[in-house]
């Protein structure tokens, strides 16, 4: 049907406004409807007296949720916890995540084996990681318990004794550090491979420059290549936290929350409050709590990201 | 400063000899350039010096010592690379002081030697900057600054002109070959480009698939080429080479001119009967591509010839005329090995 004469039609394809928004669409629609109308339906329960008996919109309380949960015993120590397991976990899984890409970003018999070892936390099902790290850290039948007892770490007359048990999951701190393991363990394959992605991208000229300049391992890593990977570890250090922070699963399969509420965190204390509880204003409340901090973080990475990349433009 | 020497170097990868046994010696203070087309084993080289590369054979020597097994950092080689590889994240002043520090040089010194560096490459309005906001010459500068700063013993470039323009391509060699000279330090440049080694070289290595072809002073190279590998790499045009009498007769385009020229040579000489298939204008001189038809060679052979205007003004295309060239002018092949075959007993 094409002859000379015919004028090639103009179809959607070549109208790149409406394209534009035709492709962006499903996004949208789905934003708005997943994440958009929750959150305002979060902040309307919030200042309202609902309970899952009662789950309508009206009875408005205003603040009242807000101080209520604030001036329980749990909050405080719910808000502290998830400071401190995010802030730990960032820390560990981005120094981790840098030193398991500059040893991935060489060359060495038997890379592939690594690499499968260090990603397989991720392909892991969270059900199955969860009866893992149950099993691991059991009260009466860890192995780590068990290893420790055999080069006497453990046990009467020993530094970690006299028990024969640590009870991972029954204090306190032995309880927050084993959620930050975990949490650890389940998102260093994530940062590492952001942090590699970022890695590999560095001109391998740099490198051996700095080789020829003169400079060992350490000067190496601390002058170069991290301030180079500094916009990628913010990318991956956001990511870890935002995953962290809202993360109620590893508290809910290992401590929940106890012994009392020394590892309770503000996900699950929302979950617990909102849904177990049946206060579901109130459980809003706790979880709106999370959003201006999340939000502040966010805000502050991409910066600090966005700063340094157009500073550090590769050469 | 010091001396360098490569006493058969080799490099393999897998079955692959990417460097063949290489053996030469550089005197102290002397510009090598190392010339050959790509994927000839220049920049691995390059690499082994440096220490970059290890050799798969064979002793690298700098100041009479091997060197061989040592890591890069303990070499005190100044290497620039083709990418001149500024460490993107610090500032030109920082970048110039990073070998200092790598190396532990008091701060005081320090500053003194970078102020040193930045004044021989005038670059001290660049010093706060960051390497992305420099052009490519002013990266060179700093690459070299950052090379000088510490009194090394030996310097290396590999293509560091390359990712320049061509008008700043030629003030940079300039530049380049008066830096050596005022510093007087051992340099290695690896290239592909043949001006850059004639125009810089005090001596220029040729090199063809891992193995030296011949090494030599520019004018050497160019006047008498050791085979006829270095004959038609090196020159633009390369030498004419006709199969004669058994032997490749070999010689530059300019000593080929019409017998009716003024400048035509005299006295012993060799003549051709050249049919003139075109000619090029390249401003002060002219290019003439003929080709000569010798019943005993077979196919006719194509052969180059550079007139100045007042000669190629008499010349016209599509016509038979004869060439001569003087005999002292023509250097000789042998057929099967490429060889040069010396004159006295051609």
């Amino acid at each position: 049907m094409h002859s000379p004469e015919t004028a090639p039609t103009v179809g959607v394809g070549d109208r790149d406004r409406l394209l534009g928004w035709l492709m962006l669409s499903p996004a949208l629609l789905y934003i708005a409807a997943l994440v958009g109308l929750p959150f305002f339906l979060a902040i309307a329960l919030s200042v309202t007296s609902a309970t899952v008996g009662d789950p309508t919109i009206h009875g408005f309380v205003g603040l009242q949720n807000f101080v209520h949960v604030m001036h329980g015993s749990a909050f405080p120590l719910a808000l502290r916890n998830s400071v401190i397991v995010t802030v730990a976990t960032l820390v560990f899984t981005l120094v981790l995540a840098t030193g398991e890409s500059e040893l991935l970003a060489r060359h060495f018999r038997g890379k592939w084996l690594v690499q499968i070892l260090l990603i397989l936390p991720w392909a892991m099902p969270v059900s199955l990681a969860g009866v893992d790290w149950l099993w691991l850290l059991d009260s009466e039948f860890s192995p780590v318990d068990w290893l420790l007892r055999q080069v006497h770490l453990l046990g009467p007359g020993t530094p970690f004794g006299p028990a024969n048990h640590l009870y991972y999951y029954g204090k306190e701190w032995l309880g927050l550090g084993s959620i930050v393991v975990i949490n650890v363990w389940r998102l260093l394959p994530l940062a590492t491979l952001i942090v590699l992605a970022g890695r590999t991208s560095i001109p391998r000229d740099i490198f051996e420059q700095a080789q020829v300049d003169g400079a060992g391992f350490f000067r190496t890593l601390f002058s170069i290549t991290v301030p180079a990977l500094l916009p990628i570890l913010m990318v991956a250090g956001m990511f870890t936290a935002l995953l962290v922070f809202g993360d109620m699963t590893v508290t809910a399969l290992t401590t929940r929350g106890g012994p009392g509420y020394a590892t309770q965190a503000l996900p699950y204390w929302a979950y617990l409050k909102g849904i177990d509880g049946g206060a579901l204003s109130e459980g809003a409340a706790v979880a709106l709590f999370m959003f201006p901090l999340l939000l502040a973080g966010a805000i502050l990475a991409l910066r600090i990201a966005y700063r340094a990349e157009s500073q550090g433009d590769r050469s | 400063m010091a001396t360098l020497e490569l006493r058969g170097l080799e490099k393999h990868y897998g079955g692959i000899h990417a460097v063949d046994g290489i053996d030469v010696a550089v005197a102290d203070g002397e510009f090598l350039a190392i010339l050959g087309p790509s994927g000839c084993g220049k920049s691995t080289i390059m690499r082994m010096i440096a220490g970059l590369e290890m050799p798969s054979a064979g002793d690298v020597l700098i100041g009479g010592k091997s060197v061989t097994h040592l890591p890069p950092r303990a070499r005190n080689v100044s290497m620039v690379f083709q990418s001149y590889a500024l460490y993107p994240n610090m500032s030109v002043a920082q970048n110039i002081a990073f070998p200092l520090k790598a190396r532990g040089v008091p701060p005081a010194e320090r500053a003194t030697k970078v102020a040193w560096a930045v004044g021989i490459m005038g670059i001290e309005h660049l010093l706060q900057r960051r390497p992305a906001r420099l052009s490519g010459g002013e990266k060179q500068k700093v690459a070299l600054a950052r090379a000088l700063v510490r009194d090394p013993a030996l310097f290396i470039f590999d293509e560091p002109l390359s990712s320049l323009d061509a008008q700043v391509r030629t003030m940079a060699r300039s530049e380049l070959r008066q830096l050596h000279d005022r510093t007087g330090v051992t340099t290695v440049y690896v290239t592909h480009d043949q001006l850059e080694a004639l125009s810089m070289g005090d001596r220029i290595a040729i090199l063809k698939s891992g193995k030296l072809h011949q090494v030599g002073t520019p004018h050497e190279l160019y006047d008498n080429p050791a085979d006829t590998f270095v004959a038609g790499f090196l020159g633009a045009p390369p030498m004419n080479m006709l199969k004669h009498d058994g032997r490749i007769v070999g010689f530059r385009a300019e000593y080929l001119a019409p017998a009716t020229a003024p400048d035509a040579p005299s006295g012993a000489v060799m003549s051709l009967r050249v049919h003139i298939l075109r000619l090029e204008f390249l401003g002060s001189v002219w290019l003439v591509y003929g080709q000569v038809e010798d019943a005993a060679a077979g196919a006719p052979q194509k052969l180059l010839a550079k007139v100045s205007p007042a000669v190629a003004a008499t010349l016209h295309a599509d016509e038979q005329r004869e060439f001569v060239v003087a005999r002292q002018n023509l250097r000789f092949f042998d057929v099967t090995t490429g060889l040069r075959i010396p004159n006295a007993l051609a």
